[in-house]
């Protein structure tokens, strides 16, 4: 891989930190960078925490309605949310999960494994943090391939280039 | 006539942007792409995206549910 940005004199760039892994907080990343990209920003995503998982070979992204007061769902012609101790339940996360999955292919939105694909088709630059991968014991084979591995310092020089920097 | 045409039909953001970027590439410099698409963002978006890529957004329309635009490639 190329040291610097890579970018051209004119060109914008953007660096995104990935800081969450559920299927809901994937999407704005992605659809951030992939749209980015196709505008000819120079686009950096830097994943950490709990951000790393998305970076994964096989990916089984999940939602949870606990803790998630702004989450309703269409159901039943209106929007519905769910209190905190029916997450509790065995199986109920599971359940918002697929129908999350299920409302996410009807509607034509697409899958995340499609936007990381694209992402890196369209040469999105993506960085996993070496820090987390120790603490969290995730061994680069597991990983997509075409990874970076860097720490604090390696974003902080992208992001002091860069026009656009995200914290999501 | 377009040069390429692109059915976005049934695809929510961001893919009609990407999948348009895309076959952009396909598409001779001063060519035209046509674009279908049902998504409403889509209007917004695609201006958006020529204002930025610095191509041109020769027609956006809009027949029933479907949202017709033609992009001619400049770069």
């Amino acid at each position: 891989m190329t040291e610097g940005n890579g970018a051209a004199p004119n060109q914008k760039a953007m660096t995104i930190i990935v800081t969450k892994g559920s299927l809901d907080w994937a999407y704005p990343p992605f659809i951030l960078a992939t749209t980015a990209a196709a505008m000819g920003v120079n686009t950096t995503m830097f994943f950490t925490f709990y951000g790393l998982p998305l970076l994964l070979k096989k990916l089984d992204l999940k939602i949870s309605p606990l803790g998630n007061p702004a989450m309703k769902m269409p159901m039943a012609g209106m929007h519905m949310g769910m209190p905190n101790w029916v997450s509790a339940i065995p199986g109920v996360d599971s359940m918002a999960t697929s129908m999350m999955k299920d409302m996410i292919k009807k509607k034509g939105v697409a899958s995340i494994e499609e936007l990381r694909d694209m992402a890196r088709e369209a040469d999105v630059k993506l960085i996993a943090c070496q820090m987390t991968m120790d603490l969290f014991e995730y061994k680069k084979e597991d990983m997509i391939d075409g990874l970076e591995l860097g720490g604090a310092a390696t974003y902080m020089e992208q992001a002091l280039k860069s026009d656009v920097n995200l914290f999501i | 006539m377009a040069d390429k045409t692109l059915d976005a039909k049934g695809l929510n953001c961001p893919l009609p942007i990407l999948k348009t970027k895309k076959m952009l590439n396909d598409v001779p410099s001063g060519g035209t792409l046509e674009v279908l698409a049902t998504d409403p963002g889509s209007v917004a978006d695609m201006a958006s995206f020529c204002r930025t890529t610095g191509n041109q957004l020769l027609e956006s329309t809009r027949d029933g549910g479907v949202f017709r635009f033609v992009i001619k490639r400049t770069a």
